[in-house]
C-alpha cells in the first residue's frame, strides 16, 4: 500500500469511526433494542390491567395483582375451562411426539453415523433435504393422506407427523460422527458386547447431550406449531393452545365487534392467553439458550 | 473448529471396511433395526404424502388422468395471482431487510468489547424467537391497534388512528415482514455473530495495521466471510417465507375480512381443500410450493458447501 493510500484510509476512518460515527450506530442499536424489547415487556405488562386501563393509563405503568387476577379468571372461565384443556392438548401432542422423535432420531442418527449399510447415503440426503424444507410445506399433503385412512381429527394426526423430525436425526448424526470415536465402539465389540449393548451402554451414555439438544429443538417446534393442528383438528376439543388462541381472538370484540356477547374475551385476557401460551416455550430459552444457539449452528460448518 | 471438522470428515468416510468381517452379518441388520422407525416415519409423513399430491394433482375428481388441468384451473384463479404478487412482496421486503439489518447488527454487537453488554444485547434480540406462530401474530395484532398500542403515539404520527387502517391491503407485506424480523432476527444474529468470532483476530490485526478502519474491515473482510452464513439464511427463510400463512389467517380473523382468507398461497390451497372440497386443486398448488422448497433445499444441499460432510 502506497503513502498516499495509506492517509486517505487513516483520513477515512476517523471520519467514520470517529465519535460521531459511534453515535450514530448506538443510537440505531438502541433503537433496535426497544423495537424487540417494547413488546415483549408491554404484553406482561398488560395482563395486569383492566380492559379499560389498558387504553387509558401509561402503556409501561404497571397495573394492579387484582386485575391480573380478574383476566385470569376470565381466561380460564373461557367456555367452561377451554383453556386449561387447550394447554392440555399442546402437552400431549408436544411430549409425545417428543417421546417418539427421540425413540426413532436418536438410534437412526447413531446408526447412520457409525455404522454401514445399504441405503445409508440415500437416507442421508433424504434427510438433509426434508430438513432444509419448511415443516409447513408437508400439511396439506399429510392432511390428503391422512384422510384417506380417516386419521383426521385424532390426536394421532398431529402426534405421528409431528414425530418426523429430520433435524433431530442429522443433529445426533454430526454428534455421533464427530464425538464418539469408532474405536471405542470396536473395544466394547471386543469385550464381547453385542450390536444393542454397544449402543445402549457406551454410545447413548455419552449422547446425552445430544439427547437434550433434539428433545428442545423437538418440543420448542411442537408446542409451537401451528399450521398442522390447524388443518388436522376440526373440533375444538382437540385444539392445541395455539390454535386456541383463534377462538379467543375470534371472541375480542375489539378485534372482532361481532363476537360481543357473554363469552367476550376483554383485550388484557387475550394478553394474558399469549403470555400463557408461550410460557413452556420462554422458559426454555431462557435457560437453554447456550443450548439452542449451538443447535442452530450445528446446521453448517465451517470453511 | 478445523480440528473437529477434520475429525468429522474422517470419521463419516471411514477408510475401508470396519474390521470384524465375522459378525458383519449382526451389524447391519441392528442398523436396520436402530433406523425402522425412523425410516417408516420418513416414508409415511415425507415421501408417500409427496407422492399422493402427485398423484391427486395430475387426476380429476373421479380418479382419472387429469394431465395438467389442476395447474392451469388454479393459475387461471382469479385469487392465484394476486396471492404470489402478495407473497412476492413480503419476501422481497423480509429477506432484504433480514440480510442488511442481521448482518448491521451482528458486526456492530460483534464490536461491542464490554462482555455483559455484548451479552445481553444477544439475548435481547434472540428472545422474542421464542413467541412463534400465533402468538407472536397476536402480540403484533395489540401494537399495531393505536388505541391498545404501546406505540400508538408513533402509529399516529405514521397517520394511523385506527386498527383497520394500519391492516389495509397495502400495508400487510411490510406488516408481515416486521413480525418475521422480529420473531426470526435474533436467532441469525446469534449464528452470524458466531461465524464473526471464527474470522481469525491476526486478519483482523494485519487489516489494522495497514490502515484499515472499522467499517472497511466490515465490508472488506467481515461480509465476504459472512457470505456462507448470509446465503443460508436467505434461502431458509424464502423457503419458509414461500409458505405464509398464519398471520394472514389470523389478520383476516381479527379484522372481520378486511384481510382476505385467500391472501397467501397455502391460505388459497387451504381453501381449495376445506371450502370447495377440491382436493385436487389444494394439492397442485400444495405441490408447486413443494418444488420450491425442494429446489431450494437440494440446491443447497449439493452447492451450498455447509452440507460437505454428507
Amino acid at each position: 500500500m502506497t503513502t498516499v493510500d495509506a492517509g486517505r484510509a487513516v483520513a477515512r476512518r476517523k471520519s467514520v469511526s470517529g465519535w460521531s460515527g459511534r453515535t450514530i450506530v448506538a443510537v440505531v442499536v438502541a433503537i433496535f433494542v426497544l423495537f424487540f424489547v417494547i413488546p415483549i415487556v408491554w404484553l406482561l405488562l398488560a395482563t395486569t390491567k383492566s380492559a379499560h386501563g389498558l387504553i387509558v393509563e401509561n402503556p409501561f405503568r404497571p397495573g394492579a395483582i387484582g386485575d391480573l387476577a380478574a383476566n385470569w379468571e376470565q381466561l380460564f372461565g373461557f367456555q367452561d375451562g377451554a383453556v386449561t384443556a387447550w394447554v392440555g392438548n399442546s402437552a400431549l401432542y408436544a411430549l409425545g411426539a417428543l417421546v417418539i422423535t427421540l425413540v426413532a432420531s436418536i438410534p437412526a442418527g447413531y446408526a447412520m453415523a457409525l455404522t454401514e449399510f445399504r441405503f445409508r447415503r440415500l437416507l442421508l440426503v433424504l434427510t438433509l433435504i426434508v430438513m432444509l424444507i419448511p415443516n409447513t410445506a408437508l400439511v396439506l399433503p399429510i392432511f390428503l393422506e391422512l384422510n384417506v385412512v380417516g386419521l383426521i381429527g385424532s390426536p394421532l394426526s398431529v402426534i405421528l407427523p409431528m414425530s418426523f423430525f429430520p433435524f433431530g436425526v442429522y443433529l445426533t448424526y454430526i454428534y455421533f460422527s464427530t464425538s464418539v470415536p469408532r474405536d471405542l465402539l470396536a473395544a466394547a465389540r471386543l469385550d464381547g458386547c453385542g450390536e444393542f449393548q454397544v449402543f445402549t451402554r457406551v454410545a447413548l451414555p455419552l449422547a446425552a447431550p445430544i439427547v437434550a439438544l433434539v428433545a428442545f429443538f423437538s418440543f420448542v417446534q411442537n408446542w409451537n406449531n401451528f399450521f398442522l393442528p390447524f388443518v388436522m383438528l376440526p373440533s375444538s376439543e382437540g385444539y392445541p393452545i395455539q390454535v386456541g388462541l383463534t377462538s379467543l381472538l375470534a371472541s375480542t370484540p375489539a378485534f372482532n365487534p361481532s363476537s360481543a356477547g357473554t363469552q367476550s374475551v376483554q383485550l388484557p385476557t387475550l394478553a394474558l392467553a399469549t403470555v400463557i401460551s408461550v410460557l413452556p416455550v420462554l422458559i426454555v430459552f431462557l435457560f437453554a439458550q447456550r443450548f439452542l444457539v449451538a443447535g442452530m449452528t450445528a446446521g453448517g460448518t465451517k470453511e | 473448529m478445523t480440528v473437529t471438522d477434520e475429525a468429522a470428515r474422517s470419521a463419516v468416510i471411514p477408510p475401508g471396511r470396519p474390521a470384524g468381517r465375522s459378525d458383519g452379518g449382526e451389524r447391519s441388520a441392528m442398523s436396520y433395526a436402530f433406523i425402522a422407525l425412523y425410516a417408516v416415519l420418513t416414508v409415511a409423513f415425507g415421501i408417500l404424502p409427496a407422492l399422493y399430491s402427485l398423484y391427486l394433482a395430475f387426476t380429476d375428481g373421479d380418479g382419472g388422468f387429469a394431465g395438467i388441468a389442476n395447474f392451469t384451473k388454479v393459475m387461471s384463479d382469479f385469487r392465484f395471482l394476486p396471492a404470489v404478487g402478495h407473497v412476492a412482496l413480503y419476501l422481497v421486503i423480509w429477506l432484504v431487510a433480514l440480510v442488511v439489518l442481521v448482518s448491521f447488527l451482528a458486526i456492530v454487537v460483534h464490536a461491542v468489547r464490554v462482555r455483559w453488554l455484548s451479552r445481553t444485547l444477544r439475548f435481547v434480540f434472540y428472545l422474542p424467537g421464542a413467541l412463534a406462530g400465533a402468538s407472536s401474530v397476536l402480540l403484533w395484532l395489540f401494537v399495531l391497534d393505536p388505541t391498545a398500542s404501546p406505540v400508538g403515539g408513533l402509529l399516529r404520527l405514521m397517520g394511523f388512528s385506527s386498527f383497520v387502517q394500519v391492516i389495509v391491503p397495502a400495508n400487510l407485506p411490510p406488516v408481515f415482514a416486521v413480525i418475521a424480523f422480529w420473531t426470526g432476527a435474533g436467532g441469525w444474529i446469534v449464528i452470524m455473530y458466531g461465524a464473526l468470532n471464527n474470522i481469525s483476530a491476526d486478519v483482523i490485526e494485519a487489516a489494522r495495521i495497514d490502515g484499515a478502519g472499522t467499517v472497511q474491515i466490515a465490508w472488506h473482510i467481515q461480509l465476504p466471510m459472512l457470505r456462507k452464513w448470509i446465503s443460508y439464511m436467505g434461502i431458509m427463510s424464502l423457503a419458509a417465507g414461500t409458505q405464509l400463512f398464519v398471520e394472514p389467517q389470523l389478520l383476516s380473523q381479527a379484522s372481520n375480512a378486511i384481510v382476505p382468507n385467500d391472501y397467501s398461497l397455502n391460505q388459497l390451497a387451504y381453501q381449495y381443500a376445506f371450502q370447495q372440497n377440491d382436493f385436487n386443486g389444494a394439492a397442485a398448488i400444495s405441490l408447486l410450493l413443494l418444488v420450491v422448497a425442494l429446489a431450494l433445499s437440494a440446491v443447497f444441499v449439493t452447492r451450498g458447501g455447509l452440507f460437505e460432510r454428507g
